[in-house]
């Protein structure tokens, strides 16, 4: 229980401090920008009630929001993300056998299960995210593109992470 | 009351995420508004001061070319102020007013943190209300304009860049003097602008330079870009002439709060004039 907390605060501290400090200066101009950030909100471990979960999302948002200068925006979008985990959890796990607190991690889970997990959360998430910080329907096919093309990049990042840590975990 | 209860509990995620999200979108409309200062923002100290050691670090590796720029602008001051000490007498009121006391004064600051790739950008700045700085004054760099200052904590302030979707500057075309109004739009290079509302009888040349116009926060001829291209839209009464900007964003690392020791002034006048326009 303590390794569990130990871990996700270290996710938390070092994946924000990328998020701010390195992923803040990636992109493609300001179409494409990657927020690998969400990952620490995607590997929460199984069985958080859901209180938990959104206030826990809500001030992540909000601690990048505060290096970003956009009040609110990732905030909406990490609540965003945490309603779609949750369908998502419940409608592919539901049947299935899982352990209290289990993290859903390549290794105890399979990539069949963790790639479209990833793909459906980060896009919910991006959408939002781009909706907001544009605050308009004009020029929709922009924030569509930007969408589109920043969930790919957030994903490759993601599986960057979730390879180098699934490798160490079977040492 | 029961069946409310038992409907709560049941879809609770449902419920909590319409609490959080319009708690969130609440703070994004909130804040949206460019009068309305928040605290949670980099002009926070806590926030600021990280921003402020991550850049020393990073500085380090920029110093030639800051210094470079430093240079170039040293060289171009001492030649202006050649210029201003043999001129003769009569054409030097051009920035003092009838009594001699200087309009505009500079406060030099180092840019902590800067953004590029957003929809919105904002800078951070080493120097905050204790130094001076007042929220909506202009700020310049050595190669061209910078933006309007947003935010003030008594050490840092935030920065509306101009690569902001709501950033408009008043800018004037050096050759026909037609002035119109600079902003970023819906762009998203930063070494590009637009400059709207200019008529379309005035006569632009590609690679005019673009200067501000004296009419807002900063002083009259201050290098904006250079023209690249005109569109005239046929029946239309303006045209929008797309420039490249002078400001290396990239590379920003010491800009000047330009402060208008008349602004007040002037407000106060205009405010008086114009209900009676």
């Amino acid at each position: 229980m303590i390794r569990i907390l130990f871990n996700n605060t270290v996710r938390f501290v070092v994946l924000v401090a990328m998020q701010v400090f390195l992923f803040k200066n990636i992109g493609y101009y300001n179409l494409i920008t990657p927020y690998p950030y969400i990952f620490f909100l995607l590997l929460l471990p199984i069985g958080i009630p859901n209180l938990g979960l959104y206030l826990i999302a809500f001030l992540t948002g909000l601690t990048v929001d505060a290096f970003y200068d956009t009040l609110g925006v990732n905030a909406a979008a990490s609540v965003m993300l945490v309603l779609t985990r949750i369908a998502f959890l419940r409608i592919t796990l539901e049947a299935e056998n899982h352990d209290k607190y289990a993290t859903p991690m390549l290794g105890e889970v399979s990539l069949k299960w963790f790639l479209p997990y990833l793909l459906l959360t980060c896009f919910m998430h991006h959408l939002t995210l781009y909706i907001l910080a544009t605050f308009t329907f004009r020029q929709f096919h922009y924030t569509l593109f930007s969408t589109v093309f920043s969930c790919i990049f957030t994903v490759l990042i993601m599986l960057v992470f979730s390879l180098l840590m699934f490798r160490r975990k079977k040492r | 009351m029961k069946n409310i209860w038992i409907l709560l509990t049941k879809y609770n995620d449902v419920f909590l995420f319409i609490l959080f999200f319009g708690i969130a979108v609440w703070l994004v409309i909130n804040n949206n508004d460019f009068q309305r200062a928040s605290t949670l923002n980099s002009s926070n100290a806590l926030i600021g001061k990280i921003y402020a050691e991550s850049s020393r670090l990073t500085d380090y590796m920029k110093l030639d070319e800051a210094n470079q720029e430093l240079l170039a602008e040293n060289a171009a001051l001492r030649i202006s102020l050649d210029k201003v000490l043999r001129r003769d007498t009569s054409t030097l009121q051009t920035v003092l007013d009838s009594l001699g006391n200087p309009r505009y004064a500079y406060i030099s600051a180092r840019v902590t943190n800067n953004s590029l790739r957003q929809k919105n950008n904002y800078i951070t700045i080493d120097k905050g209300s204790a130094d001076g700085i007042r929220k909506g004054m202009g700020v310049i760099s050595p190669s061209g304009i910078v933006g309007i200052v947003l935010n003030v904590s008594p050490h840092f302030a935030t920065i509306q860049s101009l690569l902001h979707s709501d950033s408009r500057i008043s800018a004037a075309l050096q050759e026909s003097q037609a002035f119109g109004s600079l902003i970023w739009g819906d762009n998203y290079d930063s070494k590009k602008a637009i400059l709207r509302d200019i008529p379309n009888h005035v006569e632009v040349r590609r690679g005019e330079a673009v200067v501000t116009s004296g009419y807002s926060l900063f002083p009259p001829g201050i290098q904006i870009g250079e023209v690249i291209a005109t569109t005239e839209v046929g029946g239309e009464s303006f045209k929008d002439i797309s420039i490249t900007l002078s400001t290396d964003f990239y590379n920003l690392q010491y800009v000047y709060v330009v402060v208008d020791n008349f602004v007040a002034e002037q407000q106060e006048l205009e405010a008086n004039t114009q209900p009676n326009d």
